[in-house]
């Protein structure tokens, strides 16, 4: 797919099956959005085909697709209120009067908003626009809903219960939901499927514990959660050298010797007195999270993060334990060396997290 | 300094408004001075409805002035969506070329016209009389197009583009989108270009005065003629009426638009 | 496919505007550089031009004087009207407004009937025992005239752009140790240069421009370019020389929106009005 000249999406090759709940994740540029409007049909792709139940639809326009959309910052209609904003899609294919009644009474039970039927849309609060938007596409039954950030522009306690809400409205109506989100716990969460985008490439699909577990690319283990990403070197099948030690785990099937990005997860690791640790490192920094502490160690010279219970003083020395399943296995890719280093951690990680914040204002 | 800016403020509306006081005053007037006020008499009234060449002037002006603007409004709008579709360059193009007739002064945009009109209707349609109401209304079109693109496109810049994909989305075709959707949200923006090309159509007298040929003339152009010699105050009586007609307008529009406003306050604190 | 229907929609407006604004000029060219006799090409009527020099420097010097005093009296109005309750704003702003759409002939010639010598103004400073002055027919007179025509056209882009400055900016100002004056001087007028240049250019055009207000309030020493081409269409029938006229009147134009565009960024709302 290009776009003015410029390349959007490349080798996007991906199948939905139906009744499932897909997540397209990805930072903001990613694609995803892209991806979407292609199989919306607001865009049409430069190359390559979209099809659906076996027929090729590049060039059908969207108001022909059994597809519909809510949109990222919903698109109600100012000028109808909720009940002709619900029975737009329904008014337009000119179903008889009874029906449209029947269907949009139906809808508004289903997202809760009985009685808000001749409110307008401007007296609505974020979260009811919301309702409004998912029962404006639903109430046309359509074979696949697209979701473009929907939760986007609401605060944390209403988001949480959309997730919740959104997932029941899957289950209950077996409609195929195809999501696109930024934020990676929401992805998880929610999806039987998770696709990880990044450069109008997908990085990796999956179950959301796979791709947890598991992750294809420094990008990825970085992306999804937090992540220590290491150089080390595979000596044989189950064998892995990093920091001049070799230790056990439960990836095979890399060449020998091959050098790849080793990733452990900060909530792995086991802390442990200094004489029993398989590592040692100085304790350089530590952050109060609520749940948890968020403790930089430094180990020669590289900075890991580690998630733990307890407080552990800046200076002290401590020890740590890797199990052979918390350490997980990349071959090298076009990200290593770009994540999972945290020696510079206080003012990146907080940079980050406000980024992150802005961009769900 | 709040207060000085009062004074300012008062005394500069007063500058504003005394000449048009002049006129309306001497509407009333029974002797033909405009600055000699001998006593106060309607007949001017009666004699404006009496006097069927200045009624059919008025008429000539609001038939071009409506037709143009109207003409202007519906061609401007569709013009508009399609300009804000175009690609960054051509729009920028398009808006460029809407904006030599504001810029230009009408002085010339009037003689560039009259001479094109002159050249094709005498040098290749080999007609002798070649301004006519056709010219003069295509002059007033021209002239009002870019209102209307001007006071349509930010409206359709404002407008959040998906709402249109989400009517096409709901089964709406492109037309379908259009008039079920954008129209409702750009109609601020086309009913106020749509009145600022009639009133700019309705007072135009540079453009019309280089454009229209002997038989079809209109208010201003004829006013222009008669200035050689005293108006007649049967004039004046008809200026009076206009200015009140506009000033009901206004009011009206401004009541309409603060009703709306509050409306939708009271209802934005309804859903607090 | 949007791409097509954008083209679509937009090529006819695009061809009428190019035969009726592009192609027009074109005429204007082709008459200027043609002789009116033979109606062969011919640099006569450009040579002629330097004849009209006077007028035309006396029209700019006229309409910059103009769109001075409109700047100066029409500020202090925009500044008050932004600063009134919205009910109060959008009355005066048709205030302001309502004079624009009333016939500016017979305005003009109201004004006609205030300054000639036995006008309004002269009587009534007669039985103060003053005068009778010479209002009329004066340089001051004509520029009365294009202040008077022209000043909405001052105070609305003013007002528009003043009233978008955003509140907080004031506070930011005096919550930094500016005085009244010193906000006014390093904030609001900083921000208000894009409406002072609009305002300025839709002074000055139509000001250059006119014929009118300098036939009717001007004398026969306050010629302007505008009467000058008037008179070569339809009394001294030389459109040639006209349309000569016309060119030099435009370029001057396009000069001037040239140079307040500069200074002025955006131009893409700032010629609108209302």
């Amino acid at each position: 797919m290009e776009f003015d000249g410029e390349r959007i999406l490349d080798g996007i090759n991906l199948y939905f099956n139906d009744h499932e709940f897909l997540t397209l994740l990805g930072p903001s540029g990613c694609g995803k959005t892209t991806t979407l409007r292609i199989i919306g049909g607001f865009l049409t792709p430069t190359s390559g085909t979209v099809t659906f139940d076996g027929k090729v639809i590049n060039d059908l326009p969207p108001y022909k697709r059994q597809i519909n959309t809510v949109f990222q910052r919903y698109a109600l209609f100012p000028h109808l209120d909720v009940y002709d904003n619900i029975a737009f899609g329904l008014k337009v294919a000119k179903l008889p009067k009874d029906e449209i009644h029947r269907r949009v009474n139906e809808m508004l039970e289903i997202v809760s908003l009985k009685g808000y039927e001749n409110r307008s849309i401007d007296s609505l609060s974020g979260g009811q626009q919301q309702r409004v938007a998912i029962a404006r596409a639903l109430v046309n039954q359509p074979k696949v809903l697209l979701l473009d950030e929907p939760l986007a522009a609401l605060d944390l306690r209403l988001r949480k219960d959309m997730q919740n809400e959104l997932k029941r409205i899957q289950r209950s109506t077996g409609i195929t939901f195809i999501y696109v989100t930024h934020d990676q716990e929401e992805a998880l969460s929610m999806s039987d499927t998770v696709v990880v985008m990044d450069k109008g490439r997908i990085q990796q699909i999956g179950r959301p514990e796979d791709i947890y577990n598991e992750p294809k690319n420094a990008f990825v283990a970085d992306f999804i959660g937090e992540s220590n990403i290491l150089d080390g070197v595979m000596l044989s099948d189950y064998k892995v050298r990093f920091f001049g030690r070799v230790f056990d785990c439960v990836d095979a099937g890399f060449n020998p010797n091959e050098p790849v990005d080793v990733v452990i997860r900060p909530e792995d690791i086991d802390i442990v007195p200094a004489n029993q640790g398989h590592l040692v490192g100085t304790v350089t920094g530590i952050t109060f999270k609520g749940l948890n502490y968020d403790i930089i160690v430094e180990f020669k010279g590289f900075k890991w993060l580690i998630q733990t219970t307890d407080y552990h003083s800046v200076g002290s020395v401590i020890g740590i334990r890797l199990n052979p399943e918390d350490i997980h296995i990349m071959h090298k890719s076009e990200y290593s060396g770009l994540f999972g280093d945290y020696s510079s951690y206080s003012a990146e990680y907080d940079e980050l997290t406000e980024d992150a914040e802005d961009e769900e204002e | 300094m709040k207060r000085a800016n009062r004074f300012i403020t008062i005394l500069i509306f007063i500058f504003l408004y005394i000449p048009m006081a002049v006129l309306i005053v001497a509407s009333f007037n029974t002797g033909k001075d405009i600055t000699q006020f001998q006593g106060f008499t309607l007949n001017q009234y009666a004699r404006l409805f009496q006097d069927s060449g200045l009624l059919k002037l008025l008429g000539n002006s609001l038939i071009v002035s409506v037709l143009a603007s109207f003409i202007a409004t519906a061609f401007g709008t569709v013009a508009a969506v399609g300009i804000h579709n175009l690609n960054p360059r051509m729009r920028k193009a398009a808006m460029t070329l809407t904006n030599i007739p504001m810029t230009n002064p009408d002085i010339v945009t009037g003689v560039s016209l009259s001479l094109l009109f002159v050249f094709v209707g005498t040098q290749l349609l080999g007609q002798r009389n070649s301004l006519t109401f056709w010219t003069l209304l295509i002059a007033h079109i021209t002239f009002n197009l870019p209102y209307v693109i001007l006071n349509v496109m930010p409206k359709l810049k404002q407008m959040d583009s998906s709402l249109t994909d989400a009517a096409m989305d709901l089964g709406c075709t492109h037309v379908q989108a259009f008039f079920k959707v954008t129209l409702h949200e750009i109609m601020p923006g086309i009913v106020s270009g749509a009145i600022m090309a009639f009133t700019m159509s309705l007072d135009d007298f540079v453009i019309s005065y280089f454009v229209s040929g002997l038989d079809f003339v209109t208010l201003p152009v004829e006013i222009y003629s008669y200035t050689k010699k005293p108006l007649h105050p049967k004039i004046y009586a008809m200026f009076t009426l206009l200015f009140l007609l506009i000033l009901v307008l206004m009011v009206a529009m401004n009541l309409i638009q603060l009703y709306a406003d509050k409306k939708k306050t009271a209802s934005h604190r309804a859903g607090m | 496919m949007k791409k097509n229907n954008a083209v679509l929609l937009s090529t006819p407006y695009l061809l009428w505007m190019a035969a009726f604004t592009l192609i027009p000029l074109g005429v204007v060219c082709y008459y200027a550089l043609t002789d009116p006799a033979t109606g062969a090409f011919s640099l006569r009527n450009l040579r002629d031009l330097g004849m009209y020099l006077p007028v035309l420097w006396q029209s700019i010097v006229y309409s910059l004087a103009a769109a001075a005093i409109c700047l100066v009296l029409g500020y202090p109005v925009a500044y008050y009207i932004a600063q009134c309750g919205q009910t109060a704003q959008k009355l005066l702003y048709m205030l302001v407004m309502l004079p624009m759409c009333m016939s500016f002939l017979l305005r003009t010639l109201a004004w006609v009937g205030l300054l000639q010598d036995t006008g309004i103004i002269n009587t009534l400073l007669g039985k103060l025992g003053i005068g009778p002055l010479r209002l009329i027919r004066t340089p001051g007179a004509v520029i009365l005239g294009m202040v008077y025509n022209y000043l909405p056209y001052m105070i609305l882009p003013l007002y528009s752009i003043i009233v978008k400055i955003d509140r907080r900016l004031i506070e930011a100002a005096e919550d930094l140790g500016c005085n009244g004056v010193q906000v006014f001087g390093r904030v609001i007028l900083p921000l208000s240069v894009p409406g002072i240049l609009s305002g300025l250019t839709m002074v000055f055009v139509p000001s250059v421009s006119t014929f009118y207000i300098s036939q009717k309030l001007g004398g026969t020493d306050t010629v302007l370019i505008g009467d000058v081409i008037e008179r070569q269409f339809k009394q001294g029938n030389n459109p040639n020389l006209g349309a000569a006229l016309s060119l030099v009147l435009m370029v001057l134009v396009f000069v001037c929106t040239g140079i307040m565009n500069r200074f002025g960024g955006d131009s893409e709302e700032g010629g609108v009005i209302v």
